[in-house]
Parts: C-alpha cells; sequence; structure tokens
C-alpha cells in the first residue's frame, strides 16, 4: 500500500492540535512553535503532491493518490474515499500554504493562545478535509466541522463586534448546509444501488429528471453560494473578515470563499448539466452583479479591511462568470486561476492591513496620509499587491482575469461580459485611492511618527506570496498544464 | 373448556424483578443506616443499575406471563437506554445529597429505580392494559421526585404541575385505548389489529371511533412527550425539579413515551395495514404535532434566560424531531427513533449532568453563570460545548448522525411513495429550524468562551458527576465516529416491531 498522503493532510493537524493542548498553557512559545512547525508537515506533503502530481499524474483526468473506499457506516453505506485531480491539486497547495503562513502572522497573538492555536489546526483539517473527499457524507462532514474552530476564532479573538460576526457566519452556513444535506439525501435514495460516491453519482446523475435536477442543483447553489459568497448571499462576509483576527481573515478569503467554487466544479456543475444550461445565463447575472455591486461599496468604504472584503465579492464574481461559461475550458481554467490568484493576493491583503493595524490601531483610510515615506517596504510591499489585485499584467490577477473575459466572451452574452470588464476599472478606482489616500500626500509626523517598519517575520509571511503572484503571472503554463486534463473532462461532463 | 395456567417464564422477567427488589433494599438501606447513608446509598443504586444492566445481557429474548411480556430488540434496547439515563441521573445527583436532599436520600433514589422499573415494563408489553400500568409505574415515582425539595415553591409547583397534567393525561390515554378495545374486543396488541382488519374488510370502513381513539392517545401521549400543544408543563416543571429529575424526565420518560407510541401506532394501528388500507390520519395529526414542537421548541428556547428552562424547550423540540422518524414509518423509521434517543440519551444526560454540577457550585441556573467557565473550568466548558453541538447536530458526533438518520427516514419514504410526499415538508421544516436550534445552543458556547473577564467558580466536580460527564462524551464522540455496532443493532427493530416482515 502507498503511503497515505491525503489522510496525513487530515490527521497530522489533528494530530498537532491534540499535541498542543497537552504543553501548558503559559509556555506561549512552545505553542506557537509546535503548532506552525507541525503544519508544516501538511504544507510540504501539499507541495510535494502538487510537484508529483505535475510530474505523473496531469496528464489524465482521473483520480491520483487514491484512498479507499473504505466502509466506514456500512449501514448508510458511508465510505471512506480521499482522491485528488487537477481542481483540488491547487487548493490543497494554497491551504496548505497559506495555513501555515498564516499560523506564523498568529505570532502577535497573546491571549488564551493555547485554544487559539489549537483551534486553527482543527481548521487546517477541515479544509484539508473538503478538498479532498469524495464520499458526500465525509465531504458534508469537514464542511461542517470547520465551521467549529471558525466561529470560535472569530469570536474569541476578534473585533469588537466579534459575537455578531460569529455567530452570524455559523448561522448562515449552516443554513446553507442544510439545502446541501437535504440535496445528498435526496440523490442518496435515487441511485441505484444506493451511493454517496461523488464519482459515482457524477456518472448517474445525468439521467435524472430536469425537474428533480433543478431541486437539486439550486439547492447546492445555495450552499455553495453562501460560501463564495454570491450576491445576494454575502452579507455574512464584510462581519466575519472585519471583526476576524488577521490570520483567520487570510484562511477566510484565502480558502474558504474557494470551496463554495471548488464544490461548484466539483459537485453540481458536472452532476447536473441540464440545470446548468437553464440556469447559466442566471449565474452569470449574478456574477455580474457581484462584480459591479462589491467593486461599488468597496469604492464607499472608510474602513482599509472592509474595502478588502468587499473585493472579494467583486474578485469571486469573477469565478461565477467563469463557471457560467462552462463551456469555454478557458473560462473555467481562468476561474482556477482566479481562485489560486485571489488565495494569494488577497490573502497577502488582509495580512498587510493587519500589519497596519497592529501598528496604528486604526484601519480608517482617512486616518492616514503620507505613510510610503515613513514606511517604504511596507509601502512597497502593499502597493505591489494592491497593484496585483486590480490586474496589473505581469501579475497572476492579470492572467485570470484575462482567462475569464476570453473565455466567457464566446461563451456567454457579450453584452453582459462588456459590463463586467467595467469590474476592471472600478477595481482600479478603489485600489489606487485606496493606495493615493494611505501611502501618499501629507505625512503626519505627530501622528504617525512612531510606526514602524514591517518586521522580518512579517516579511517571511508575504514574501513567499509575492513570489508566487510574479510566478503565476509571468509564467502561468505550469498551472495551467497541471489542471488541463482534468477541464478538458470537465467541460466534457458539463456538456453531456 | 379447562383452564390453562399461562405460561410465566419468569425469568425473562429477571432485570425488572431485581430492580424492584433492588430499590426496596435502597429505601431499607437509609433507613437502617438511621438516614446517615450520604453517599453510600448513591453508590448503592448505581451498583444495582449495573447488575440490572449484566441481568438484561444475560436474559435473552424470549416470551413471559402468557403473552404479556416480549423480550424483543426494541424492548431491550430501550431497556439500555432507561437503565443508562437512570444510571446517569443517580451519578450526577451526588451534589444535590449532599447539600440539599438530607434526610430522605433512600426514598430520592429508590423513587428513581422504581420509575426504571416501570419504563421497562412498559418497553417489554405487547398490551395496552399493561402498557398503560407501566406508563403509570414510570409518571407517579416522578410527581414525587419533582416535588423533592419540598420548602422550595418552585419545586412543589413542579410536582403539582406535573401531576395534574400527568393525571389528565393518563386518563385521556385509558380513555383512547377503551374505544380501541370496545372495537376490537381485546387489549392485546397483535390481536387487536387483526381484528381491526378483519372488522375493516367486513364494513369496508371503520368509522369514525378509531380516529377518536387516535386523538385521545396522541393527547394522552402528547403529553409524556411534551409534544405542543400538550407541552406547557414542561418548562416549568423542569426548571422546579431537581436537576437530575429534570434530565431523567427529558431522557428517560421521554423514552418511554415513545415506546408507548411505537407500540400503539407503528406497531398496533399501521405495521399491518397494506397501503391501501392504511388510514395514516395519527400520520398527519402526529406530523403537524412534531412541526409545532420544533419550531415552537426551537424559537421559544431562544428566549431563555435559565438553562434549564432552555433545555426544556430544547427537549420539546428533539421530541419534534423523533416523531418525524416515528411518523416515516418504513425501515429507515424506527431505526432512526432509536438511534435519535440512543445519541439524545448521552448527549443531554451530560449537558443536565454539567447544568447540575454548575448548579451544586454556584446554586444558579442562570445563563450568565456560565459566563467565562472555559478558562476557570475548561475541561467542564469543552465537555458541555460538545454535548451542546451534538444537540445541534454537528458533525462528526453522535446528533448528527441520529439527525441524519432521522431526515433520511422521511426523504426515503417521501420518494417511495406518493401518499408521503408530505414528509418532505417535514424534513424541511425540520431541517430550517436546526437553525434557530444552533443560535441558542451555541449562545451558552458563547458565554463560556468569548467572554474576556474569568468566571469567578473553579469548580471541581465530584467523582461519579465526573464518571457521568465522562460517559456522556464518550457516548457522543465514539457514537459520532464509529456507530456501526449500534445501527446493526437498531436494523432488528422494525422488523422486530412489524413494520416490515421479518
Amino acid at each position: 500500500m502507498e503511503f497515505p498522503y491525503l489522510s496525513s493532510l487530515i490527521f497530522v493537524p489533528i494530530f498537532g492540535m491534540v499535541v498542543v493542548m497537552f504543553l501548558p498553557k503559559e509556555n506561549h512559545k512552545a505553542i506557537r512553535w509546535t503548532a506552525t512547525i507541525i503544519s508544516l508537515i501538511p504544507m510540504l506533503v501539499s507541495f510535494w503532491l502538487t510537484w508529483d502530481y505535475f510530474v505523473n499524474f496531469s496528464g489524465s483526468a482521473a483520480m491520483a493518490y487514491q484512498e479507499g473506499p473504505y466502509s466506514w457506516i456500512p449501514s448508510l453505506n458511508v465510505q471512506y474515499l480521499l482522491g485528488v485531480d487537477g481542481i483540488s491539486v491547487p487548493m490543497l497547495f494554497l491551504t496548505g500554504l497559506l495555513s501555515t503562513l498564516s499560523l506564523l502572522a498568529s505570532f502577535g497573538i497573546t491571549n488564551r493562545v493555547k485554544e487559539y492555536f489549537a483551534f486553527f489546526l482543527l481548521l487546517e483539517a477541515g479544509m484539508m478535509g473538503v478538498f479532498v473527499s469524495l464520499d458526500f457524507f465525509l465531504f458534508y462532514v469537514f464542511w461542517e466541522i470547520m465551521l467549529v474552530p471558525m466561529y470560535f476564532l472569530i469570536g474569541v479573538w476578534g473585533g469588537p463586534r466579534k459575537e455578531y460576526a460569529a455567530i452570524k457566519f455559523f448561522l448562515y452556513t449552516l443554513f446553507g448546509s442544510i439545502f446541501m444535506l437535504v440535496s445528498i439525501l435526496i440523490l442518496y435514495f435515487t441511485s441505484e444501488p444506493h451511493t454517496l460516491n461523488m464519482l459515482t453519482l457524477i456518472e448517474t446523475c445525468p439521467t435524472l429528471s430536469h425537474s428533480l435536477q433543478m431541486v437539486c442543483f439550486i439547492f447546492f447553489f445555495i450552499s455553495f453560494a453562501i460560501k463564495v459568497p454570491v450576491w445576494p448571499f454575502h452579507t455574512w462576509l464584510p462581519d466575519a473578515h472585519v471583526e476576524a483576527p488577521t490570520a483567520v481573515s487570510v484562511i477566510l478569503a484565502g480558502v474558504l470563499l474557494k470551496m463554495g467554487t471548488y464544490a461548484m466544479l466539483r459537485v453540481s456543475w458536472p452532476m447536473f448539466p441540464d440545470a446548468l444550461r437553464t440556469l447559466s445565463f442566471w449565474i452569470a447575472i449574478l456574477g455580474v452583479i457581484a462584480i459591479i455591486y462589491g467593486a461599488l461599496v468597496s469604492m464607499a468604504q472608510k474602513d482599509l479591511k472592509k474595502l478588502v472584503a468587499y473585493s472579494s465579492v467583486s474578485h469571486m464574481g469573477y469565478c461565477m462568470l467563469a463557471l457560467a461559461a462552462f463551456s469555454s475550458v478557458t473560462a473555467i481554467a481562468g476561474c482556477m486561476f482566479q481562485m489560486v490568484s485571489h488565495g494569494l493576493i488577497t490573502g497577502a491583503l488582509f495580512l498587510l492591513v493587519g500589519v497596519l493595524y497592529d501598528r496604528a490601531h486604526t484601519r480608517e483610510i482617512a486616518a492616514f496620509g503620507g505613510i510610503g515615506a515613513k514606511l517604504p517596504v511596507y509601502s512597497g510591499i502593499m502597493i505591489f499587491f494592491s497593484m496585483a489585485a486590480l490586474g496589473l499584467p505581469g501579475m497572476s490577477g492579470f492572467v485570470s482575469e484575462f482567462m475569464i473575459f476570453v473565455g466567457a466572451f464566446g461563451a456567454l452574452s457579450k453584452v453582459l461580459v462588456g459590463i463586467s470588464v467595467l469590474g476592471v476599472v472600478l477595481g482600479a478606482a478603489y485600489m489606487l485611492r485606496m493606495v493615493q489616500r494611505i501611502f501618499l500626500g501629507e505625512f503626519d509626523k505627530a501622528k504617525w511618527g512612531g510606526l514602524t517598519e514591517i518586521n522580518f517575520r512579517e516579511i517571511v509571511t508575504v514574501a513567499p506570496l509575492m513570489v508566487l503572484t510574479v510566478a503565476i503571472g509571468v509564467y502561468p503554463a505550469p498551472l495551467s498544464n497541471l489542471m488541463r486534463a482534468t477541464l478538458e473532462n470537465l467541460v466534457t461532463l458539463m456538456a453531456r | 373448556m379447562e383452564f390453562q395456567l399461562p405460561e410465566y417464564n419468569l425469568r425473562m422477567m429477571l432485570p425488572e424483578i431485581f430492580l424492584f427488589l433492588w430499590a426496596l433494599v435502597v429505601f431499607l438501606f437509609d433507613l437502617l443506616s438511621k438516614r446517615r447513608s450520604e453517599s453510600a446509598v448513591g453508590y448503592l443504586t448505581l451498583l444495582g443499575l449495573l447488575i440490572c444492566g449484566g441481568l438484561l445481557a444475560t436474559t435473552g429474548y424470549g416470551r413471559g406471563f402468557g403473552n404479556m411480556f416480549f423480550s424483543e430488540p426494541m424492548a431491550l434496547f430501550f431497556k439500555i437506554i432507561f437503565l443508562g439515563s437512570a444510571f446517569m441521573a443517580v451519578g450526577s445527583s451526588f451534589g444535590i445529597i449532599k447539600q440539599k436532599i438530607v434526610n430522605h436520600r433512600g426514598e430520592y433514589f429508590g423513587l428513581i429505580l422504581l420509575s426504571t422499573v416501570g419504563m421497562m415494563f412498559l418497553a417489554s408489553s405487547q398490551e395496552l392494559l399493561s402498557l398503560w400500568i407501566g406508563l403509570e409505574l414510570t409518571t407517579i415515582p416522578l410527581f414525587i421526585l419533582a416535588a423533592f425539595f419540598k420548602d422550595d415553591k418552585l419545586s412543589v409547583e413542579a410536582g403539582i404541575k406535573y401531576f395534574v397534567f400527568g393525571a389528565f393525561s393518563s386518563a385521556l390515554l385509558l380513555y383512547g385505548f377503551s374505544f380501541l378495545y370496545g372495537m376490537s374486543g381485546t387489549t392485546e396488541i397483535v390481536a387487536m389489529k387483526m381484528n381491526l382488519a378483519a372488522l375493516f374488510i367486513a364494513n369496508g370502513s371503520l368509522g369514525v371511533v378509531p380516529l377518536v381513539a387516535m386523538v385521545m392517545i396522541i393527547a394522552g401521549l402528547g403529553f409524556k412527550l411534551s409534544l405542543p400543544p400538550f407541552h406547557q408543563w414542561a418548562p416549568d416543571v423542569y426548571e422546579g425539579s431537581p436537576t437530575p429529575i429534570a434530565a431523567f424526565l427529558s431522557v428517560g420518560s421521554k423514552a418511554a413515551g415513545l415506546v408507548a407510541f411505537a407500540k400503539i401506532f407503528v406497531n398496533g394501528l399501521w405495521a399491518f395495514w397494506g397501503a391501501e388500507m392504511a388510514p395514516n390520519d395519527w400520520g398527519y395529526l402526529t406530523g403537524i404535532l412534531a412541526c409545532a414542537a420544533m419550531i415552537y421548541g426551537n424559537v421559544v428556547a431562544i428566549r431563555q434566560t435559565n438553562i434549564k428552562r432552555m433545555l426544556a424547550y430544547s427537549s420539546i423540540a428533539q421530541a419534534g424531531y423523533i416523531m418525524i422518524g416515528m411518523v416515516a414509518v418504513n425501515e429507515w423509521g424506527l431505526e432512526a427513533v432509536a438511534f435519535y434517543v440512543f445519541a439524545y440519551l448521552f448527549a443531554n444526560m451530560g449537558a443536565f449532568a454539567i447544568v447540575a454540577i454548575v448548579e451544586d457550585k454556584t446554586g444558579s441556573c442562570q445563563i450568565g453563570t456560565y459566563r467565562g467557565l472555559s478558562q476557570s473550568s475548561p475541561g467542564l466548558a469543552a465537555c458541555m460545548a460538545v454535548f451542546l453541538l451534538s444537540l445541534a447536530g454537528i458533525p462528526p458526533l453522535a446528533g448528527f448522525l441520529a439527525k441524519y438518520k432521522v431526515f433520511a427516514a422521511a426523504i426515503s419514504l417521501a420518494g417511495q411513495s406518493q401518499d408521503y410526499t408530505w414528509l418532505y415538508w417535514l424534513a424541511g421544516v425540520g431541517l430550517l429550524t436546526t437553525v434557530f436550534a444552533l443560535y441558542y445552543y451555541v449562545n451558552i458556547i458563547k458565554q463560556m468562551y468569548f467572554s474576556a473577564e474569568e468566571s469567578p467558580y473553579r469548580i471541581k466536580p465530584n467523582a461519579p458527576a465526573v464518571a457521568v460527564v465522562a460517559i456522556g462524551l464518550i457516548g457522543v464522540v465514539l457514537f459520532g465516529i464509529y456507530a456501526e455496532p449500534i445501527l446493526q443493532f437498531v436494523k432488528d427493530i422494525p422488523a422486530a416491531a412489524g413494520v416490515i416482515p421479518r
């Protein structure tokens, strides 16, 4: 038997959580380093998997490193079945990387350190689990497990309105999950023989009646759209993002939002092609609304973190637009690129907002001005990522947006794509305005004279993200080659 | 005709007889030790329950006392639940007997045992009268137990309220039974359904009388299960009675009501009937009550400030979820009911045990008391969080699997038969209300964890209470991750109850 790489991604963090719980409460240093070092293992495994998948498996759409099916609850036909393909590997890479970086960025937490790091590792296990499970029950379990540590992380270590934000996040997502649960049960009882295996269901589901497909598709869509979040289900996101501690915002933006789009590509898109064809226009509309609305609302924000949060709504709108253009491999690849690139860029932006907030204790854009003169390194990095977020060529954001527009232009209504291109302009507007008001202009020496430059640990947390943003922007071929076979197969599945 | 003595086969009843005698031993022990027994009498009770469990395991299946006493998978499974809930209630009583109940410890524990005996008889009876007697034996000791703090107004109120409601509901139940007896000429459930079927075939319909009987019986059992609109006693009684008794009421006595319901309706009025003959009126009626329970229980629980009242409303809602499984009368339904009660046993008894521990220390059941508990007593707070998340149905805890099974039962039957598409709506209401439920369960977690200041109470629970919490924790976690043995066991229940062919 091969080494269970995928299981190790889930169980190493859980093991780490147990270890952290047994460390003495007062020894903050030991807790921090133990958690971070243990999280290096899933990170390195996910890097190795990405490399190995690229070299050995990227030519075919089949599942790699498959584990199982082992019977878990035989009387309910629940199996332990893991596997990855071209759409989950980049997500694992992102999860492994961002988890470790976020743990590093959490060294500033001084309050109830032990619980914090234990919950964080549990969160990592849940996220990894979602991206590798191929059994619906298992998928649902991981999807839900993740909510609990997230709830605590926002609620205990969050900002002033943390309690409200935490419960809103929890209730909203659970509300979505129940729709998924109904769909899973309907699929289970309509399949013959009854199964929860996603791969089998992808084969059999397109034969379901149109109305049943529509019901299941819409139920799954509600559940996943809340996670993405697609307008009008996005209202939990600004609250959660703004109140969450920095590292948790990074994980929220970098990984949790991607779960929604990942689940659409993994589950509902290939399973219900009929329903997808009927509804793709409306999904595109939702995507366009999210792009424009998110960008406009970002522009109105006074709080820096809220600005970044709403920009996520806008950026995930591109993903929805791409997903609506399901007949184009380019668009779907663009969606995957956007998921990765948004994870890198917005993750970094949240880290950087956290850096500034730790020093200035405010995030109000109007309170700053001319910071560039005082903090040249910090400002350079922040401006770099702002440019990346607005889609400057040479960085990953440009590649993904370009692919999405090219793909969607051929597959969707040209008017819709035309409107959504406006989002790029608006994106430039809010990002540049923010840069101008914080980093340029008059420097208030009395107020901000005491600000210190970004330190080494903080640079370490954003440097890998910078490197990857540029690498993907300049040379996107490896990533697209890694996904190509899987995406081509997906597009044929969706064309059934 | 020569009169033949029925075959007694008293061996089948060994666990019940033992437990009854042991209750008398417990009474006597306290008297003989001149009421100075302290916790020894509690340990004696726990020992009795353990021995009874051992006897139960060795008794096996069969029938006794004519055809009145059956030992079959459903009876056995629910007897384990009754003994478990009694064990956990007794285990969490050690704080109370030290502080509050100084004079009647023997009676307190003995009555719990007697009530358990009643539940066990009820689970084994296949005949309306002995079922009713079992139910009475279950509730009458509970009337006394609810009012056990006789100097406390709330407790006395609880006792009186429970007595009045309980007596009234028993009367309704008996009235309903009398209609069934009048129509079928027998009180034996299996013979009853055969006679009713013969009557149906002869006349083409049964008229309105069975309907009246159904309404009476559902109302009577609705009181025991605290299904709205028959639930009003529950919050007051839970609040006033000693906490372990409230726990016992919410699990043991509720499970007893469920067994009675399953026997009368699923086995007696449904099982024999084919789809064309099935008068599923009780299903609709119960479905409506289940809806009301889920909506009302979950919504009102949100506003509670006393944790015992909150858990009372939560248990009203949980009864609603269980009834979904009850009306989904296919091979999944009864299984789901049994598994749900099993998961509920650990989570709810565990949560109540912690409420009792906190109450022993602080003297308060206000939710505000739990503020900052995660920092002064981290283990206790973590266990409470796990129990509440299990009650809310968050995977991978047992409560999630229980909800999964119940909703699966409803959706599978709704997909199988045109007559049952209304179950989609029932499952829909159930799923939507779980979102409300999450809010108030998580509210306690919020109090325990989110507050910046530490709780002033450092709680050191006594050993039996720790054991109860540990049992609950192990049950909730273990049967969430590895439930297969239990799921295999409950598979036999529908067949034994005659819902599907053996």
